[in-house]
């Protein structure tokens, strides 16, 4: 299932190193200067010396691009006060560079041992992507890792101009057990694994244009997948937008009543859907061809 | 205070506000300004159709051409917790509405939101926090996750919680510690005219996203404004 | 959080020319390894900080035999600890140093 240069597996220094040309990575506020969170002393909890976010530049086939990437093993890669504002610079930096910008999400939302401080920063976050967007600069997301992309972090990654998800790339804003928690196990069983992938994970994300391309579980495939999305364009405007309404308008009307990922896939018309979390990665593609819901850019 | 408390004391010589299924919409008057008003009421959720009822106004409102403030009213719970919500995008719903609020700014609207009862989590992003400058009124609750929840997650006795949220802002629900964090501007008072504050708000300069150096000056995050500060010369002088 | 640092005399200077390398991640049963080439090349000074109270004498076993076995003199380890048993403390060490002796990519 996972292969030797494993995205879920890698850790955020790995993804950026083999992300980008050899060398080529240098970070911005790196670990030795110790910025640490303010916050985790107050819970006697361990830091991290770059609060669980590297972010940096370096060059991609040439070409300069800014790159933030989250460590989905500390503190579950969750936005707090400092991780948050390192990734507000990056973007705000971005706008006035012009620079592209990947985001390799590893994340299950706000730290709540600094909830207040991470909820803003998402705000902050969104606020400075949609400013880069609009003055030009493509934003990507890459989603692969194994906190997934969760709460506030997927709605940042609902304001980039362009996602990329492999099969484990999971998006959604409340997390099974928040589901199961306050809605009860009826409305949804976090132990029941498939039901995760087939309602949050990246197949379903890409089959109903939730995600723009879909990678292997793979560090290379991700850079492949980076490389040609970065031919588009990533502007938003108003056009933009009024497309994207209609976009999840149309979505609404048309799988509104599915009560499963597997009617949408009925519906949208896959052969074999119920074979579909099981098929590998050309197999799925082959099989999708022409009937996927695609963004074309509405976002 | 209530919604049509709110809405007269914003709106003395009237307004075509309407509120349905808990989603507000509408427009007013105040000194001869035309105010355009969005909202979710009743302490609701904000799922995928809610979300996308709401920025289907705003692209109205853009689409116009004006330069007319929108103002966001917000009573509501988190984003719909559902699987089917889930199953449909809902970060999807949530981020556009919040895209929208964005572009409105930035086209030359000003976009203010009033927290006037409670939010969290989803819908507070999407929402109070996507607009320009946000203010509350005494008594709203805004609160990222509360304290019973939150003791679950980290497996500390509510007893100590409490104790720990005496001592900062960060992470406890409540007005107070958002303001101090710098995600409230300001919190009105509801005895006086909220249309007169309403326009002295609108007369306040605005610029880029002061949220940080807000938050920074209030003490309650001491780090975000010059961390964010720092990368961004950093990337620039590389 | 318990704070514990350690002043070693190293039989070997570390090698190669890096500043700098950091290995691992704060996580249970892991944790991070910080190196800086920054000190005298006959000192090696270990700060730690770590989550599991309680360990310093396994702590300083560790480490003598860390300084013994690899070149480490001039370095400044900054350790931040999820709680990690000793041959896991080990094994990021022994990779951190090997990371600082690479050359710059």
């Amino acid at each position: 299932m996972t292969s030797a240069n494993s995205w879920y597996e890698a850790g955020a220094r790995q993804r950026v190193a083999a992300m980008l040309d050899p060398g080529s990575f240098a970070e911005f506020i790196g670990p030795e200067q110790r910025e640490i969170s303010p916050h985790l002393a107050i819970f006697d909890l361990p830091e991290q010396f770059d609060d669980g976010i590297i972010v940096g530049h370096g060059t991609l086939e040439g070409r300069r691009i800014l790159v933030a990437a989250q460590e989905g093993r500390f503190m579950g890669g969750a936005f707090g006060e400092v991780h948050g504002a390192k990734l507000t610079g990056l973007l705000r930096a971005a706008r006035s560079l012009g620079e592209p910008v990947l985001i390799l999400f590893d994340t299950g939302g706000v730290r709540l041992q600094e909830a207040n401080a991470g909820e803003l920063a998402i705000a902050e976050i969104m606020r400075a992507l949609v400013e880069a967007r609009m003055a030009g600069v493509q934003v990507l997301g890459l989603i692969g890792g194994r906190a997934g992309c969760y709460g506030g972090g997927s709605l940042i990654a609902g304001c980039c101009s362009a996602l990329i998800v492999s099969e484990q790339g999971r998006i959604s804003v409340s997390g099974p057990e928040v589901i199961e928690t306050n809605k009860g196990v009826e409305e949804f069983d976090s132990r029941d694994r498939a039901l995760v992938w087939r309602t949050m994970g990246g197949k379903h994300r890409y089959l109903i244009g939730g995600a723009d391309a879909f990678a292997d579980d793979d560090v290379l495939a991700f850079r492949e997948a980076a490389l040609i999305v970065l031919a588009g364009n990533g502007r938003l405007d108003a056009d933009v937008l009024e497309a994207e309404q209609q976009r999840l308008e149309h979505r609404l009307h048309r799988f509104g009543e599915a009560h499963d990922a597997i009617d949408i896939w009925t519906d949208i018309g896959v052969s074999e859907p119920t074979e579909i979390p099981g098929l590998a990665t050309d197999e799925f593609l082959r099989r999708i061809t022409d009937k996927r819901e695609k963004a074309n850019g509405a976002r | 205070m209530e919604l049509a408390d709110i809405l007269a004391s914003l709106f003395p010589g009237g307004h075509e506000v309407a509120v349905m299924d808990n989603l507000i919409s509408g427009s007013g008057i105040i000194n001869a300004i035309k105010v355009h008003v969005i909202g979710i009421a009743g302490q609701s959720p904000l799922g995928c159709e809610g979300a996308l009822i709401l920025a289907g106004h705003v692209l109205e409102i853009t689409r116009k051409g004006s330069a007319a403030p929108i103002l966001v009213l917000i009573d509501s719970s988190s984003q719909r917790m559902s699987r089917r919500d889930e199953l449909l995008g809902l970060s999807e719903c949530l981020a556009h509405l919040a895209k929208t609020l964005l572009l409105a700014g930035a086209q030359g609207h000003r976009t203010i939101g009033l927290l006037y009862g409670g939010s969290a989590a989803g819908a507070f992003i999407a929402t109070a926090l996507a607009t320009g400058t946000l203010v509350a009124l005494p008594g709203a609750h805004p609160a990222v996750m509360d304290l019973p929840s939150m003791a679950r997650v980290t497996k500390l006795p509510i007893e100590v919680l409490k104790a720990k949220a005496e001592k900062t802002p960060v992470f406890a629900p409540g007005l107070e510690n958002l303001a101090q964090t710098g995600a409230i501007h300001a919190v009105w008072n509801p005895d006086q005219s909220l249309a007169e504050q309403f326009l002295a708000l609108l007369a306040e300069q605005t610029g880029g996203d002061a949220r940080d150096r807000l938050g920074e000056g209030r003490g309650g995050r001491p780090k975000a404004a010059s961390i964010a500060q720092r990368v961004e010369k950093e990337a620039s002088h590389a | 959080m318990e704070k514990l640092s350690f002043t070693m005399k190293p039989s070997t200077p570390a090698t190669g020319t890096r500043a700098r390398a950091i290995v691992g991640v704060v996580a249970s049963g892991n944790l991070e390894v910080l190196l800086e080439r920054n000190l005298p090349a006959n000192i090696c000074i270990i700060d730690i900080a770590t989550a599991a109270p309680g360990f310093a004498a396994v702590w300083e076993a560790v480490i003598e035999d860390f300084v013994t076995r690899r070149p480490a003199g001039g370095l400044h380890i900054s350790i931040n600890d999820g709680g990690a048993r000793p041959d896991m403390v080990s094994l990021r060490l022994a990779q951190g140093v090997r990371l600082i002796e690479e050359l710059e990519a």
